[in-house]
């Protein structure tokens, strides 16, 4: 067993599986989605990508990839957040609330092929 | 560029990761922890955003205070906190990312990109040389001056450092490496198209040849040059097809042996294979007589048999005649008076100190002018580092292993043609020689002329190809006459024409043209920017064939065309005077 492919599967499946929770609820209803979790999805998104910084394979670079795909969909999300409850004030309207959501599961869809991507990885070098 | 890219990267994994972390845990504590508002009451926590912008100017050290209201006793102890943690683990990502910069390993990545991505942006013709020793810089310097690109590898980075420092009009591209490694040559440029050849001049043997089997594995039709300082080395060189290896013992002896058999022969090869812009040698006449050589090693034997094929009497001098096989020589070093004096130092014409010893050589000249002091002496110096001395002694000849075979590299790179002309003129009389060499002093400025070719083909020479096509005569004087003025001549001379398999060697100025002809010229550089001038402009062209300046525009010329269909008019060539 390999350490560093243990932290590094664990990040990307906790990426995608705190994502996924954000994403989970109406789309539209504000109560359905927390705040901390989305934090906690942008926080473990930007280790998973980090984690994927200097990978030389082609599978690495797709890895980096879809994961700096991710990292965008959940920040455009929290900036949407950020505009309309502190700078538009307009606050979690059901429309802004599906806006944010919608651009979470962007992000929810890189993670899911980030972690096919693991799994095909996976059973390519069985070793 | 990628290597280097993906290593930063993944050395910068660690620190910003902890940057991210400690951020994550400041932004959260502040989320979690209690406010208080303007009377002091409990108040709800900062929200996600207000806590991203306290924890961003606090962990940057920028340090606004306390916004958008006035922290609760708690926050301000989470605060505390975060400042430790953020501003620590800042320095330590800035710190891992100067060192990152300063990585040696990385900076030697970075230069060997730096190098390839030059080579691939070459768009012209380049001669990959590895090593620049003495023998590397004076052929740069001389490829320099003929504005021909040289791309560099030497093993020492202090001879690279030299080289950018070096007043060179091109950029030469250089990288210190082992260019023993075929990977560096690669990277050099072997499979670059613009590669027009390898020239090996390293001072050790084993990475000449290895260069020479690398090009002659992976580019079997380049040339590759190299020089050798062993004769095996050479031989073992030439049976793979290295198309050249310069020996530079050989090439000193045969150039000693030619300049005392006929010294205008090695004059003019002294004058047309130096630096362009240096000044010009005065003629060697080394006497005809008795010779005493001193030391029989390589250097030794090559003088031998060279001097001994024109005829001239010698008496060896040699320390230990057993291991270099000298089995009739006078034994000693020749520093001492007495062993030259054995030799017959009184009555010879000229002595050669050739030992593989600087100090040795100059103690046996000095010894021997104090004996006789009008000795013909020729010195060898190994090292460079001896200059001063050897420039204060002033002997007859210094031979420097460098200067001659850079010399002798010059003449095979610079035109294919000239290494021919020099084939040609072996044999001929020295009244000769003497004659060509006079015609060239005259166009000359007291300096070493250019030497370059011309080739009449469409792309080199568009107006004289078309003027050939249409059949026109066009005599060779015509490229050796002045583009201002058609009666005065260039200050340059035409030394070979070739014509497919035909060679004519100092071609008459009437020759006629043909397309396809190779002509080799020799004269001063800015004539042979004029000569470009008639060669590829029409007007200066058919002024130069007709005398008459011919109108450019179209309007101009029907005008004329117009005045020629008028009687008595003067539209006849002008038939040029030659003298």
């Amino acid at each position: 067993m390999n350490l560093e492919k243990v932290v590094f599967g664990f990040f990307i499946i906790l990426a995608m599986t705190l994502n996924f929770g954000f994403v989970l609820g109406d789309i539209d209803n504000p109560a359905h989605h927390h705040v901390v979790e989305l934090f906690f999805a942008i926080i473990v998104n930007l280790i998973a990508t980090v984690l994927k910084f200097g990978e030389r394979t082609q599978i690495g670079a797709i890895h980096l990839a879809s994961s700096l795909v991710a990292d965008l969909g959940l920040l455009s999300a929290a900036w949407v957040w950020t505009s309309a409850v502190y700078i538009e004030g307009t606050g979690l309207t059901p429309e802004i609330t599906a806006s944010i959501v919608s651009l979470s599961a962007g992000a929810l869809a890189a993670n899911v092929l980030s972690v096919l991507m693991l799994l095909v990885e996976t059973v390519m070098f069985r070793r | 560029m990628h290597a280097t890219l993906f290593l930063i990267l993944r050395r910068m994994r660690a620190p910003l990761i902890f940057l991210i972390l400690s951020y994550a845990i400041a932004i959260l504590g502040m989320t979690l922890i209690p406010g208080a508002d303007a009377q002091g009451r409990p108040a709800p926590p900062m929200d996600f955003f207000h806590a991203f912008y306290v924890v961003s100017y606090t962990a940057t050290t920028i340090g606004f205070g306390e916004l958008p209201v006035a922290f609760s006793e708690a926050q301000r102890a989470w605060i505390a906190f975060t400042i430790y943690l953020t501003v620590v683990v800042w320095l330590y990502s800035i710190g891992s990312i100067l060192s990152l910069l300063q990585d040696p390993a990385l900076l030697r990545a970075a230069r060997a990109n730096r190098f390839a991505g030059k080579v691939k942006r070459l768009h012209q013709p380049f001669y990959l040389i590895a090593g620049c020793g003495e023998t590397g810089s004076l052929l740069m310097h001389a490829l320099d001056s003929r504005n021909q690109q040289a791309v560099v590898l030497d093993i020492d980075a202090e001879r690279i450092g030299e080289l950018e420092l070096g007043q060179y009009h091109l950029d030469i591209p250089a990288l210190a490496a082992d260019a023993a490694l075929p990977e560096n040559l690669i990277m050099a440029g072997l499979h670059n198209p613009h590669c027009a050849g390898v020239i090996a001049l390293t001072n050790d043997d084993r990475a000449n040849l290895s260069v020479a089997v690398t090009v002659k594995l992976l580019r079997p039709e380049l040339p590759a040059l190299c020089r050798s300082d062993a004769l095996v080395t050479a031989a073992n060189m030439a049976s793979f097809g290295t198309d050249d290896v310069v020996v530079a013992f050989e090439v000193f002896g045969e150039h000693l042996a030619m300049a005392v058999n006929s010294p205008g022969h090695h004059l003019l090869y002294e004058w047309l294979t130096g630096v362009p812009g240096e000044h010009l040698i005065e003629p060697l006449e080394p006497p005809r007589g008795k010779w005493v050589v001193c030391g029989y090693g390589r250097f030794g034997k090559a003088i031998v048999h060279y001097l001994k094929q024109v005829g001239i009497e010698l008496v060896v001098v040699e320390a230990s005649p057993a291991e270099t096989g000298c089995d009739n020589c006078i034994v000693g070093t020749g520093a001492d008076a007495r062993t030259l004096l054995e030799a017959g130092v009184e009555q010879a014409v000229g002595i050669v100190a050739g030992t593989n010893d600087d100090i040795n050589n100059l103690s046996i000249v000095m010894t021997a002018r104090q004996l006789n002091p009008r000795l013909f002496t020729v010195v060898r110096q190994n090292r460079h580092a001896n200059d001063a001395l050897f420039k204060r002694f002033q002997a007859s000849v210094t031979m420097q292993p460098s200067r001659i075979i850079a010399h002798e590299f010059l003449s095979l790179l610079t035109t294919p043609l000239l290494s021919r002309f020099f084939s040609l003129i072996r044999g001929h009389e020295d009244a000769w020689f003497d004659e060509l060499i006079s015609r060239i002093a005259a166009v000359l400025e007291n300096t070493v002329p250019e030497v370059w070719d011309v080739e009449l083909s469409r792309n080199h020479t568009e107006a004289l190809w078309e003027a050939l096509r249409d059949g026109a005569p066009v005599p060779l004087h015509t490229l050796v006459s002045s583009p201002t003025d058609r009666d005065s001549d260039l200050a340059c001379i035409p030394l070979l024409l070739k014509r497919g398999e035909i060679e004519i060697l100092l071609p008459e100025p009437q020759t006629l043209l043909q397309l396809g002809d190779r002509i080799l010229f020799c004269g001063e550089r800015h004539t042979r920017n004029l000569q470009a001038l008639c060669l590829s402009n029409f007007n200066v062209l058919s002024y130069l064939l007709t005398g008459r300046v011919i109108p450019s525009g179209k309007v101009w010329r029907w005008v004329e065309r117009i005045g020629k269909t008028a009687p008595n008019s003067n539209a006849q060539s002008i038939p040029r005077k030659h003298a």
